[in-house]
C-alpha cells in the first residue's frame, strides 16, 4: 500500500517486494545461462585436471575423432563415481533405465509430474492454512501470542522425523505426502501474511475507520490487497519448500510413482550408474524451478499495472 | 453565505472544555486543554498554531480517531462516535493515502463501495468528482503515476464522494510546493463554494489560513489552548486578487501577532513532546 507521499522516497518505511521490469528479467535469464555454463566449466575442468582417464572413439558430426585424455592428478571427488561426466548425465536421460524399457528421462518426467501434483496440492493446502492463520493472528492478539511460538517451533522439528508419522496416521497415499508438503509450505505463508496484512499505511486504517468500515471490509479493501506483494514473496519460498516437502514425504510413504522413490532407488544402486542419481537430482530441481516460475508468472499477471513497479 | 442548511442544530461542531492528555510511560503530556469551540454549518474554520499545539489532535478528536481525555463534544448534535458511524464527515490527511492497487476513479469510489452505494451511482459520482477536481483523463491512472498535487486532489474528491456535511482536513497541502499549494487553495475555495460543506482545516501556513477561512482559530502549545479567534471578513468569492488586498495583509499580521504572543511564553520549544504526540497520533 502506498503512503503516496509527494516527497519522493519518503514515507515508504518498508521495502516491499514488488514487480520487476522486463529488462531486468531478461538480464536475469542471461545471468542464469552464464552461471549454468560456469558450473559445467568448473565441473568438467575438475575432471580434466583430476578425474578418471577418458577417450573418444567414434564419429562426431561425421568427423572421425580419436582422443584420449589422462588427467594430471587423481582426485577422488572428481572421479567418474563421484562426479560423472556432464555428457554421461545428459545421456542418462535418453538411455533406457532398464533393458528394453523407456528412456530414463521419460520415467523421470512422469515421476516429476506426480511429485509436482503432490507439491501443488501441499502448496494449496499450506497456502490456505498460512493465509488463514495470518488473518486469524492480525485479528486476535491472543491467538497470535498463543500460537505463533508453536508455528515457529513446528519448523524446528525435522520433517524427516515427522513424515512417517503423518504417513501412518493419515493412510492417505499421495495425499499424505501433500500434507507433509503443506507442513513446510504453511510457515513462510503465515509469516508473509502476518507481515503483509499489517503493511498498509496506518492512516489508511484510519481512513476506513472514518468510513465506519467493518472488520471484514478492512480486510477486503485494505489488508488483503496491501499484503499481495508480501504474499507472493512468501509463495515463492513456499513453492520451493513444497517440492522439497513432497520429495521427502515420499521417502517413508512407500509411494513409488514420484521422484522420492527414484532418489531412493538410484541412491541404492549408485555404483551401477551414478549418472542416474544426478539426472534425478536435475529432475527434482527442475520441478522446483518450474513451480517457482509459475508463482512468478501468476504474480506478474495479478499485479502488473496494479502495484507500484520498483526495480532494484 | 452558506447559512445553516435547515438541520436541527446549526452547530456542526461544539466542544466544551475538551482536553487530551497523552500518557507516555514516564510522563503525561497535555496536548489539549479546555477547548471551547463552536463551528456553524457552512463555515470554513482553520486551526493554526505551532507544532505540538494539538491542532491535529483536536481534528482527530472531532473525527473520533482519538478519544478526548475530558470535556464534552458534539458533532452534528451527536457524539463524535455516532457522527463517525453515521458517516457525517470526510477526512483528508497530509499524505493522500491512496490505494496503490486502485486507479483514480476507483480510489474515489472506495468510500462509496464501503458504504454500499450501487454501482451506477458510484460511477456517476466519481465521474462528477473527477471533473470537480479537474482530473479528467486521469481516471484510469494509478496513484504512483500522478504528481503529489494530483494525488491530493484525488484524496479530496474521495472525501467528498459521499456528500459529507463536514470535511476535516489535516494539513492537506503541507507537503506541496508553494505554487501548487496556492492553486490547491483556490480549488478548495471553489469546492467549498460549490458544495456548501463545512470545513475544518488544520494548517501551519498563516497566509493559507487567512485566505481560506471565515474564521481562524489560533492555538498555543504546551498545553494546547485556543489563544485567539480571528474573524476573517474578506469578501467572497475569494480569488487570486484577494491576496493583494490591504485587508488581507492586515489580517495576516493579526494572526501572526496572535501566534507570536504565545510563542514567547513557550520558548524554548520542546520538540520531544511534539514527537510523542505524533507517534501516538499515528498509531
Amino acid at each position: 500500500m502506498t503512503v503516496a507521499s509527494p516527497i519522493i522516497g519518503a514515507g515508504r518505511p518498508v521495502a516491499a517486494p514488488t514487480i520487476r521490469g522486463t529488462v531486468s528479467r531478461r538480464r536475469r535469464a542471461a545471468g542464469a545461462v552464464v552461471l549454468l555454463g560456469l558450473v559445467v566449466l568448473v565441473w568438467e575442468g575438475a575432471k580434466w585436471l583430476g578425474g578418471d582417464p577418458w577417450r573418444i572413439h567414434g564419429t562426431v558430426l561425421g568427423i572421425r575423432v580419436d582422443y584420449e585424455h589422462f588427467p594430471a592428478f587423481n582426485w577422488r571427488i572428481a572421479d567418474d563415481l563421484s562426479l560423472p561426466h556432464v555428457w554421461d548425465v545428459i545421456r542418462a536421460f535418453v538411455d533406457p533405465a532398464q533393458r528394453n524399457g523407456p528412456p530414463l528421462g521419460l520415467i523421470l518426467a512422469g515421476q516429476a509430474l506426480f511429485t509436482f501434483r503432490e507439491a501443488l496440492t501441499g502448496f494449496a493446502l499450506g497456502g490456505l492454512l498460512g493465509l488463514g492463520l495470518g488473518i486469524l493472528f492480525v485479528h486476535s492478539r491472543l491467538a497470535e501470542r498463543a500460537l505463533v511460538p508453536y508455528v515457529v517451533a513446528s519448523q524446528t522439528i525435522p520433517i524427516l522425523a515427522i513424515s512417517p508419522i503423518i504417513v501412518v496416521a493419515t493412510q492417505a497415499g499421495w495425499l499424505s505426502v501433500a500434507i507433509i508438503s503443506a507442513y513446510l509450505t504453511f510457515f513462510p505463508v503465515t509469516i508473509g501474511a502476518l507481515r503483509g496484512l499489517r503493511a498498509a499505511d496506518p492512516r489508511a486504517f484510519e481512513l476506513l475507520r472514518s468510513y465506519a468500515a467493518s472488520g471484514r471490509q478492512v480486510l477486503r479493501q485494505l489488508r488483503l490487497p496491501a499484503s499481495v506483494p508480501y504474499l507472493f514473496a512468501a509463495f515463492r519460498i513456499a513453492a520451493a519448500a513444497s517440492v522439497i516437502g513432497a520429495i521427502i514425504g515420499e521417502l517413508p510413504s512407500g509411494i513409488s510413482d514420484g521422484l522420492g522413490s527414484a532418489i531412493l532407488n538410484y541412491n541404492q544402486y549408485y555404483i551401477l550408474g551414478p549418472e542416474k542419481l544426478w539426472a534425478t537430482i536435475i529432475a527434482c530441481s527442475f520441478v522446483g524451478i518450474a513451480f517457482v516460475g509459475l508463482v512468478r508468472l501468476a504474480e506478474s499477471l495479478l499485479t502488473r499495472g496494479r502495484y507500484r513497479p520498483v526495480d532494484r | 453565505m452558506n447559512a445553516a442548511a435547515g438541520s436541527a442544530s446549526p452547530h456542526v461542531v461544539e466542544t466544551h472544555g475538551v482536553g487530551k492528555v497523552f500518557e507516555t510511560g514516564d510522563a503525561a503530556v497535555t496536548a489539549l486543554d479546555g477547548i471551547d469551540l463552536t463551528i456553524r454549518s457552512g463555515e470554513f474554520v482553520s486551526l493554526i498554531g505551532p507544532s505540538g499545539c494539538g491542532k491535529s489532535t483536536l481534528l482527530r478528536i472531532i473525527g473520533d480517531l482519538t478519544d478526548p481525555s475530558g470535556g464534552e463534544l458534539r458533532v452534528n448534535g451527536k457524539s463524535a462516535r455516532q457522527a463517525r458511524l453515521d458517516r457525517d464527515y470526510g477526512m483528508v490527511f497530509q499524505a493522500p493515502v491512496l490505494m496503490d492497487w486502485r486507479n483514480v476513479a476507483s480510489n474515489i469510489e472506495l468510500p462509496l463501495e464501503v458504504m454500499g452505494f450501487p454501482r451506477e451511482d458510484r460511477a456517476r459520482r466519481s465521474a462528477a468528482l473527477v471533473k470537480l477536481v479537474e482530473l479528467e483523463g486521469f481516471e484510469g491512472k494509478h496513484p504512483w503515476q500522478l504528481s503529489g498535487g494530483m494525488q491530493q486532489r484525488v484524496a479530496i474528491a474521495r472525501a467528498l464522494a459521499f456528500d459529507p456535511k463536514l470535511l476535516l482536513m489535516d494539513e492537506p497541502f503541507g507537503a506541496l510546493d508553494e505554487m501548487t499549494r496556492e492553486r490547491m487553495n483556490l480549488e478548495v475555495m471553489r469546492i467549498w463554494r460549490e458544495t456548501g460543506t463545512t470545513i475544518v482545516f488544520v494548517t501551519h501556513s498563516i497566509p493559507e489560513a487567512v485566505f481560506l477561512s471565515t474564521r481562524v482559530v489560533v492555538m498555543s502549545a504546551r498545553p494546547g489552548r485556543i489563544s485567539r479567534v480571528v474573524d476573517v471578513d474578506l469578501p467572497q468569492p475569494r480569488t487570486v486578487d484577494t491576496r493583494e488586498e490591504p485587508r488581507y495583509f492586515s489580517l495576516v499580521t493579526t494572526v501572526r501577532e496572535a501566534l507570536r504572543a504565545h510563542l514567547v511564553d513557550t520558548e524554548p520549544l520542546d520538540d520531544l513532546g511534539d514527537a510523542r504526540i505524533r507517534a501516538e497520533g499515528i498509531s
